[in-house]
């Protein structure tokens, strides 16, 4: 069945657009992160104009989110305070992310600059979550425990000034690096329509020591106010949210989130880190492809005095 | 859904030929007349590209110039003109990137065309060059008229290659019918993208290959239904809009939660 996308302006399948979104929503279920780093290829993959992914993939992130938070909230697995710092660094790097956002849209550079960023991002969490993986793979194998660093180890971070105490997280810690890594977050949400999850959850846990009962639930309660304050913004200034789009997405994703998170429970953690860690440079591999190859067309046209 | 949606504009002109006095010596001009029953279409939302039909009608032929079927009618469909970045893509470290860009100053975003023959039958280049009549004839006027000729003419080639790619140029040979002397009937195409606003339908008549006149008529093509109102919503009140958009998927991973749960 087809549908049109009063924004994106093309007509599409619904059925794909709810698979899709099932897809991702099960995966992101699984492995506790948001999807939208696969969404939003997806959908470029798709024939949706990159703007307009990016922008709708941060819609969508939102509906996921908030059903994982959710979960968490129930367990008490979320440090509010943790989360409203990250937010605050947040909502200062997702405004920086729209202006580079528009005016790269308006030199013509938006489409590369997205690839490139998915592809070296995805890349790297890619490749070190795969040697990550096949280590504790290989060390459960042999039979030795594997090494876990202490909660109580320091590293250059916490000799920062500025400290704050998160009891939920158990954690004294300067504001500086948590401010640094919402704002950074922030950047990347606006500019790939991604949660950040992917790269929020591995920071929390290797660089701040933030218990990784807490990391996940925190890190997707953050993701909401994020997502939502670029929605917002994509909205008023570059009007590339589709609803249509994210509202097929979520229902899909939404669904399969669920039992995603369900179907996680029965593989193991270096298993499934794993499985993402190939998946996520399955992504990469595939977008730096496009990257490489000739286009069929090398010329393009645009909208002149587009904002 | 995408079934192609057919509108047949048609126009009834009082066919004053018929009326001429044949017997006058010195034969009237011809002229040519188009109309539309309709000034305004609206396309909705599964539009998949269809064809327009316009009718017309000469005026005052010769008879005998129409028996021997030298007049010829070209039926041009003409988008409102629109400011375009043409942009080329070079490697720049294997990596394929936009560099070169020219700008180009109201371009129409759509244009087709409908011919009794193929275009280099009916007359010479050049008339079809000072008529700026057909899509590899139509001037197009660089922003910067500094760059060199060869950029301009390269990227002009390219616009038009781009355009007729996606069906936004079209040509159909043999779109114009003559049902009688007088009457025509002319099958314009709309592609699926086809731009809203005011597009400009012009007919040339020319005889044994001559230009002899032309005559337009306007022509408004909108889009309507529930996805049209989205877009209007969403470039009109766009705050608002946003706020939806979070609305409603919060409420969305309220209620898949509610919904699928299954811990």
């Amino acid at each position: 069945m087809g549908i049109y996308l009063p924004i994106a302006e093309i007509s599409v399948n619904v059925f794909v657009l709810l698979a899709m979104g099932a897809a991702v929503g099960f995966l992101s279920g699984m492995f506790g992160v948001g999807g939208g780093f696969l969404i939003t290829p997806l959908l470029i993959f798709y024939n949706i104009p990159p703007a307009i992914a990016v922008a709708t993939g941060a819609n969508q992130v939102i509906a996921s989110s908030v059903s994982g938070v959710l979960s968490h909230m129930k367990r008490g697995t979320l440090d509010f305070k943790l989360g409203g710092v990250l937010l605050a660094g947040g909502i200062i790097g997702s405004t920086g992310g729209i202006y580079v956002f528009a005016f790269l849209r308006r030199l013509g550079q938006l489409d590369l600059f997205i690839s490139l960023l998915y592809v070296v991002l995805l890349g790297t969490v890619g490749g070190l979550m795969l040697v990550e993986s096949v280590n504790a793979l290989r060390a459960t194998r042999s039979g030795a425990a594997p090494v876990l660093k202490k909660s109580g180890q320091h590293n250059w971070i916490h000799r920062l000034p500025l400290k704050m105490r998160f009891r939920a997280s158990k954690l004294f810690v300067s504001v500086i690096p948590v401010l640094g890594l919402g704002a950074g977050i922030g950047f990347l949400s606006s500019i790939m329509g991604v949660g950040g999850g992917f790269i929020m959850v591995p920071a929390l846990i290797y660089l701040l020591k933030v218990p990784t009962n807490v990391v996940i639930g925190t890190s997707l309660f953050q993701i909401i106010f994020t997502s939502a304050y670029t929605t917002l913004v994509h909205a008023t200034t570059n009007q590339t949210v589709d609803v249509v789009l994210a509202f097929l997405l979520m229902a899909g994703g939404v669904a399969g989130a669920q039992y995603g998170a369900k179907a996680g429970q029965r593989l193991r953690g270096e298993q499934l880190r794993a499985l993402l860690a190939l998946l996520v440079l399955a992504v990469a591999i595939r977008l730096a492809i496009d990257l490489f190859v000739t286009p069929p067309n090398l010329y393009s046209l645009s909208a002149a005095g587009l904002n | 859904m995408r079934a192609p949606n057919v509108f047949a504009t048609a126009i009834f002109l009082s066919l004053l030929a018929a009326a001429a006095p044949a017997k006058a010596q010195t034969p009237l001009t011809e002229g040519i007349q188009i109309g539309l029953s309709t000034d305004n279409v609206s396309i909705t939302a599964g539009f998949s590209g269809a064809d327009l039909t316009i009718f017309g009608s000469l005026e005052n032929p010769d008879p005998l110039v129409a028996r021997q079927g030298r007049y010829d009618v070209i039926v041009v469909l003409e988008g409102p003109p629109k400011p375009v970045v043409v942009r080329r893509k070079d490697r720049v470290l294997g990596v394929w990137v936009n560099l070169d860009s020219e700008t180009f100053e109201n371009v129409p975003v759509s244009y087709s065309v409908a011919t009794t023959r193929p275009l280099q039958d009916i007359t010479e280049p050049n008339s079809y060059k000072q008529l700026s009549l057909g899509a590899s004839n139509l001037y197009m006027q660089p922003a910067d008229a500094g760059d060199s000729p060869a950029t301009i003419e390269e990227f002009t080639a390219a616009l038009r290659e781009r355009k007729s790619a996606t069906g936004l140029y079209s040509e159909n040979v043999g779109g114009v019918q003559f049902l009688s002397q007088n009457l025509f009937r002319a099958t314009v195409r709309l592609a699926p993208n086809v731009p809203v606003g005011t597009h400009k339908a012009r007919a040339f008549l020319f005889k044994s290959g001559l230009f002899i006149k032309e005559s337009s008529a306007q022509l408004e093509i909108r889009k309507s239904g529930f996805e049209q109102s989205i877009f209007r919503v969403a470039h009109n009140y766009s705050f608002l809009y946003g706020v939806f958009a979070i609305s409603l998927a919060m409420l969305t991973g309220w209620l898949g939660r509610l919904i699928f749960r299954r811990d």
